[in-house]
């Protein structure tokens, strides 16, 4: 199972979950399923990036998953 | 997954290809261009912080002999934009128009009201007295802190806090950050001491020595061109196409050499307003802003407050960190409140920690990205609340920050587990290096800190070229500010299997090469470089497809090795190994010229960390500050041309010290900027600093075909809180304000 964590502003959208379990392989199904169980959850997944086992995409889509795969959302990081 | 491997050309300095036009002047810069029938634009702007805008009569100044166009806000589409500026602090794009002209409020000293563009810069200067502007002035918001009290005057009375469900009140807080782990009480228990203070940093600018500065030349259909001094001209000619309501194909924009960005040019200011004032004169139209300009109206770095708690075990062990930070975001929303919140505490490893950030609107200039835009602040309060704890523990600062650093597994304080990372190698360099087993001089301290960026991605673009003789054309996107045109000349070299000297970089317009996103982030040398790479295997790959059939080999016999097609083992040919050279004469027999692409989104950055140390001795009867010797160290990942790097180190070093020691905006109570130029806004000057040494840790990123990280972050991060806790400890007295000016320091040493 895919353990997805939600920080704070994820998780006041996603009625307080912090932490899930996802029977996925690839990226594109767990925004499929987020985005089914949370719409509101839509305008902040497309302004986020992703943490995938510590490798940070910003632009992830349909990366695959391992069994015990990890993941994170994070602002999205620019620089100057 | 880079291995460790012997490099030919990566690794190497060779002197930088754009350096003789740069010191001869022959180098194009942003106001260098020079066309038929220009005419040149110039801003006026507002004389208050803080007003409504009652009307604007641009008649007067049509009315002149010479003036060609003149222009408000009023001329531009209204409504809302889709999309945000790149950069930390870059906001909405529809925030991004009103502050490249004010529609119906003026909300810092200096916002753009309305422009002209006349026969030459002296008339339009003239003219921009004859438009009438009626205000009405409203009261400043100045303070960060005052700015969030309920009670406080708002800049704009439509902003809501951004928060799940909306507030009943309009606030001046736009947006708040936070981050939480473990249990702050029980940290806070088990701790045996706690140091708790409150620092704060002054609103500062990157201080680009090249003002901005454009050429547009806008056809009487609406097409036309852009020459501008920019990070990213492709999203220049974005930004600039919506804030126009244009189609982007119509506008070409060309990147001029740049003196300098730092963060601060991946924002218009004059690009919309030059092509505007082109399309309604219908002549070439130039702009660049003066010095005071540049201070009143672009950047800076976002002012903070930072309240910051940690405790800590006798043995140095942190147990929990609390941190709240007011940021400036200026007029507009988009101060780096989360880089601030995620990157305070990305060096180590805790169990328990608070952090909460807030962009905070005020009547000063919209802020714009800054290196490692959020960290130098955030970092700096807990950097030297660790340096207090050090003391208090009497605990060398390079041991405290081993015993609690962050390594390859460990949870960042911003989510995700750290894949390999090369922090506790940067702290054991340090604590190795001969300078921090040097005697610290009498008189002076010895301040030591961290600092992080996590360094991006993003997408690019490159094309690479074979000439008929072998040499080497690449193709890319990214405006060259750091050196990037040797690294990916370096790069494409060690690819190819040829020699630096065979390859030419190019940085093409927004009609000659794909899309590239800014050059910001520490993102080029990866995400560019990544580009250029595959490219090059394009290369390769089709290199040896020519030479199978000049052979009458499979494709899969051949192989590339030292710029040559040959044979692959165990193949039984009688053939010559063919050359790029030899491959490239005899193109048009086997399919014509040969060139690779890629175009790609690069995922993966490697975060880079740093740590530097200084010994800085105060003058007790002045106030002078000198900084006896400084050293930075930090972790490129792969230096891909390692002059650069050190170069990017010292810059870094430099503006940190900066920022730290005299530079500060300087505001009165009516909210207008007191020192707009480099006479009373003091950056470093050479004699003001010493050989910044440096010391280049390489822990290869696993996701870059040659390791890289990026290094262009990092650096300014560590400087400031150096500075504070080697004037600390040579005072023997926490100083937590910067800047740290002579009459600052006085006024500490005075109590």
């Amino acid at each position: 199972m895919v353990k997805v964590v939600l920080s704070e502003n994820f998780s006041v959208l996603a009625d307080g979950c912090r932490e899930l379990e996802l029977p996925v392989d690839n990226y594109r199904d767990v925004i499929a399923e987020l985005v089914a169980r949370w719409p509101q959850l839509t305008p902040l997944l497309e302004r986020s990036s992703v943490a995938i086992d510590g490798l940070i995409y910003q632009d992830a889509m349909y990366e695959p998953l391992q069994s015990d795969s990890e993941i994170f959302f994070m602002p999205r990081i620019e620089g100057g | 997954m880079a291995e460790a491997r012997e490099f030919k050309q990566i690794g190497t300095s060779p002197v930088r290809p754009d350096g003789i036009d740069k010191v001869t002047g022959r180098a194009q810069f942003g106001a260098d261009m020079i066309l038929p029938n220009m005419i040149h634009g110039k801003v006026l702007r507002s004389p208050h912080a803080h007003a409504k805008i009652k009307s604007v009569d641009l008649s007067g100044a049509l009315a002149i002999p010479g003036v060609f166009a003149a222009i408000s806000g009023a001329d531009f589409p209204g409504g809302a934009l889709e999309g945000e500026a790149s950069g930390e602090g870059g906001g909405s794009l529809t925030d991004i128009a009103k502050n490249v002209i004010a529609r119906n409020k003026v909300l810092y000293h200096g916002h753009a009201v309305a422009a002209v563009a006349a026969s030459t810069p002296r008339l339009a200067q003239e003219a921009l007295k004859a438009i009438k502007v009626e205000y009405e002035t409203l009261p400043p918001v100045l303070d960060v802190v005052a700015a969030m009290a309920d009670a406080s005057p708002l800049v704009d009375e439509n902003n809501f806090t951004n928060l799940p469900e909306k507030p009943e009140n309009p606030s001046n807080v736009a947006n708040v950050g936070r981050l939480e782990r473990g249990n702050l009480d029980e940290g806070f228990a088990a701790a045996d001491i706690v140091v708790e203070r409150e620092f704060k940093c002054p609103m500062a600018h990157q201080g680009y020595i090249e003002p901005h500065a454009c050429v547009a030349s806008i056809d009487e259909t609406g097409r036309g061109t852009v020459w501008c001094s920019t990070q990213g001209h492709f999203e220049f000619r974005t930004a600039t196409a919506k804030m126009l309501n244009k189609n982007i194909a119509d506008l070409k924009f060309v990147a001029t050499e740049i003196g300098g960005g730092f963060g601060g040019k991946t924002v218009v200011y004059l690009e919309p307003l030059a092509t505007m004032l082109s399309e309604k004169s219908g002549r070439p139209v130039k702009m660049s802003m003066s010095r005071e300009e540049v201070f009143r109206a672009t950047g800076p770095a976002s002012g903070t407050v930072a309240r910051v708690k940690v405790g800590l075990k006798n043995d140095g062990t942190i147990t929990a960190a609390q941190s709240w930070i007011a940021f400036e975001a200026g007029a507009f929303a988009g101060a780096p409140y989360m880089p601030g919140a995620m990157t305070i505490y990305a060096p180590y490893k805790l169990e328990n920690f608070l952090v909460e950030t807030f962009d905070v609107l005020v009547n000063k200039p919209k802020v714009a990205a800054y290196r490692a835009p959020g960290a130098p602040q955030a970092m700096h309060a807990f950097e030297c609340a660790l340096d207090e704890a050090a003391q208090l523990l009497d605990m060398d600062p390079i041991d405290l920050r081993l015993h609690n650093a962050a390594e390859e597994g460990t949870q960042a304080s911003y989510g995700p587990k750290y894949p390999v990372i090369g922090f506790r190698e940067c702290l054991e360099a340090a604590k190795n290096h001969p300078n921090y087993a040097a005697p610290i001089p009498e008189g002076a301290g010895r301040g030591v800190a961290a600092g992080f960026w996590f360094n991006v991605g993003m997408q690019s673009s490159a094309e690479v070229h074979i000439n008929d003789n072998g040499t080497v054309m690449v193709v890319e996107g990214s405006p060259d500010i750091g050196g990037s045109r040797a690294s990916m000349c370096l790069m494409a070299a060690e690819t190819l299997g040829i020699e630096y000297a065979d390859v030419r970089a190019q940085v093409g317009d927004t009609e000659s090469t794909g899309f590239c996103n800014v050059t910001g982030g520490s993102r080029t040398t990866f995400a560019t470089g990544m580009a250029v790479t595959q490219a090059c295997e394009d290369v390769i790959a089709d290199c040896k497809r020519r030479a199978a059939m000049t052979w009458g080999l499979d494709e899969d016999q051949v192989e590339w090795e030292d710029g040559q097609a040959i044979p692959g083992p165990g193949v039984n040919a009688d053939v010559k190994p063919l050359s790029l050279a030899e491959l490239a004469g005899k193109a048009a027999k086997t399919g014509g010229p040969i060139q690779g692409r890629a175009s790609l989104n690069a995922q993966g950055a490697g975060a880079s960390f740093s740590v530097n140390f200084a010994d800085i001795r105060v003058d007790r009867e002045t106030g002078k500050v000198d900084v006896l010797s400084y050293t930075a160290i930090q972790d490129a990942g792969k230096a891909i041309h390692p002059a650069y790097v050190e170069g990017q180190m010292q810059g870094g070093a430099a503006q940190g010290l900066g920022w730290a020691l005299n530079e500060e905006y300087i505001f009165d109570d009516a909210g207008i900027l007191q020192n707009a130029g480099f006479l009373d806004y003091r950056i470093p000057v050479a004699s003001d600093l010493p050989m910044i040494d440096t010391h280049i840790v390489e822990v290869a990123n696993p996701r870059h075909p040659f390791g890289v990280r990026g290094v262009g972050e990092t650096p300014i991060v560590a400087p400031l809180a150096v500075a504070t806790n080697a004037i600390s400890r040579s005072l023997q007295q926490r100083v937590c304000e910067l800047p740290l000016s002579p009459p600052r320091l006085l006024a500490e040493i005075d109590g």
